[in-house]
């Protein structure tokens, strides 16, 4: 009698070790099948490029939408940034009777990390969200199939204008977020620490190399890349009404957060050995 | 002629289309009527080429559609024209950029030209003065016939009508029956008709063809179709509860 129990017992955990399996592995193809989709619709726009002409007034009006109108957001987390940063270090450097090394600490962590992640951070939301649910909404009310009946490839239509317009724009937010957040930290280290402003300016300048500040421009690119790319991905994977536009918005945003942050750490890492 | 061979497509494990074979003459308005959700969209996906059979053919005079490279497969695209369900009208773009679309994506034609004609068809169509507005602004049965002015504007040789009459009041759905009527009779045009709206169905068809579990089960012309013996399409026409189609069947 006991021992049919402890039968039972183990089949049932058994079990229910075997079901758990099954949802990681489901978990996994879902992985998978979306990192091949994602690679493959970036192979595909690429190509797309470099074999048709740019459609100028679309490009130029997404470069609208997604730069210049994102551009007080990144105002004010550059700003604010700079000066939580230049405060938090002084704290800390206070210790060391450091506090002139907060100019080197703030306009290092800016150019080199901050300013492009947050950047990418922020338009990943507004943008990257944008951009999913315009196109999810063309999915669930045909307009996709609309545009394929009337002989247009939405991927020229539609990704390509998004894409060479996050690229090029997440670059240019990233240089505005850069003299902000380095301006943000002057605010707080000239009218309340007390370090004069010309010593601020000079340490700024000094302790940036070119380097420092490239390595950020260049990430800034493949996150606008990444916003565009997984934005577009996932509206044209939009199935079910505005449920599915709701859930590809989410799954959109978050993907490129995720990616945002993964490419970040692999690029830092590659910089800092060579 | 437009030429359906032994069509099958799966959705998952959902079997949807079970070898579909139809014929379409040219300049016929062929209606295929059928449940909601038992495939009829996806056939006529297939024939506009947004969709990919898993197996069979669909040969528009002789050419098969899903074997040209994708560039001549844009081109074949611009002798069909479709009116989609929702109209599916670009809601970014103004009626005019809407109806005139293809003109400006593939012609050199300029501006002025384009105009002249997005005004032509829409008045084939029994709208004027709509050409700066939003598809927003207009009503359901007004988007129908920008969408209908829009499939025209290429002047294609096959229309294909998506449910034209859903969704509309029975006067507004009785207008789109004419405009069909009038395109296959203007233009000479080649038409495939989707619905479960019956009436329409009647009015509009040279012949009907009722789709039912992934099959053809029946070609005629409204009149046997109206005479029919097979008692699942009688069923259908007649709107009973009762018979040989039931809810369990279709899931």
């Amino acid at each position: 009698m006991a021992s049919t129990e402890r039968r039972f017992k183990s089949l049932r955990r058994l079990a229910s070790i075997e079901h758990w399996l099954a949802k990681l592995g489901e978990f996994f193809l879902l992985l998978a099948f979306h990192a091949g989709g994602i690679s493959l619709l970036l192979i595909q726009t690429i190509r797309t490029i470099a074999t048709t002409k740019l459609r100028w007034s679309s490009t130029l009006n997404q470069m609208n939408k997604i730069g210049v109108m994102s551009l007080p957001l990144v105002f004010l987390t550059a700003l604010f940034t700079g000066m939580v940063l230049s405060l938090q270090s002084a704290y800390q450097l206070r210790l060391f009777a450091a506090e002139q090394f907060t100019a080197d600490l703030v306009s290092l962590s800016t150019v080199r990390e901050l300013g492009p992640v947050l950047t990418a951070m922020v338009i990943a939301g507004r943008v990257g969200a944008s951009i999913a649910a315009e196109i999810g909404t063309m999915k669930v009310t045909e307009q996709i199939d609309a545009l394929k009946a009337l002989a247009v490839d939405p991927v020229r239509y539609l990704v390509i204008p998004r894409f060479v317009a996050a690229f090029f724009m997440l670059f240019v937010l990233t240089i505005y977020a850069d003299i902000i957040g380095i301006f943000g930290g002057y605010i707080i280290s000239v009218f309340k620490l007390g370090i004069s402003s010309h010593q601020y300016i000079k340490r700024s300048i000094n302790s940036m190399m070119l380097k420092d500040v490239m390595t950020g421009l260049i990430k800034a690119f493949f996150f606008g890349g990444i916003i565009s790319i997984v934005g577009c991905y996932f509206g044209f994977k939009t199935q079910g009404g505005a449920e599915g536009v709701g859930r590809s918005t989410t799954i959109a945003v978050v993907t490129a957060l995720v990616l945002i942050i993964a490419s970040d750490a692999f690029f830092t890492a590659i910089f800092y050995f060579f | 002629m437009i030429e359906i061979k032994k069509v099958h497509k799966f959705f998952g494990k959902n079997h949807v289309l079970q070898g579909v074979d139809l014929t379409i003459k040219d300049g016929e308005t062929l209606v295929i009527i059928g449940r909601s959700g038992c495939g009829k969209s996806v056939l006529l996906k297939h024939i506009v080429g947004t969709i990919e059979p898993d197996e069979g053919q669909i040969l528009i005079d002789s050419v098969d559609v899903h074997m040209l490279t994708s560039k001549e497969q844009e081109q074949f695209r611009l002798r069909l024209g479709m009116l989609f369900q929702g109209a599916a009208l670009f809601d970014s773009l103004t009626v005019r950029e809407n109806v005139g679309f293809s003109l400006y994506e593939h012609t050199q034609l300029p501006d002025k030209t384009i105009e002249e004609k997005v005004r032509e068809k829409l008045a084939m169509v029994g709208l004027y003065g709509v050409e700066h507005l939003m598809p927003a602004s207009l009503s359901g049965g007004m988007q129908k016939r920008v969408g209908l002015a829009r499939a025209i504007c290429n002047e294609p040789k096959i229309i294909l009508y998506d449910e034209p009459t859903t969704g509309l009041d029975p006067i507004n759905a009785d207008v789109i029956n004419e405009l069909i009527l009038r395109m296959q009779e203007k233009l000479k045009v080649t038409s495939i008709v989707v619905t479960h709206d019956m009436k329409s169905a009647y009015k509009v068809a040279n012949r009907i063809a009722m789709l039912y579990d992934g099959v053809i089960i029946g070609v005629g012309t409204p009149d046997e179709i109206k005479n029919t013996k097979n008692p699942t399409i009688a069923q259908f026409i007649t709107g009973s509860a009762h018979g040989p189609i039931t809810d369990k069947e279709q899931r």
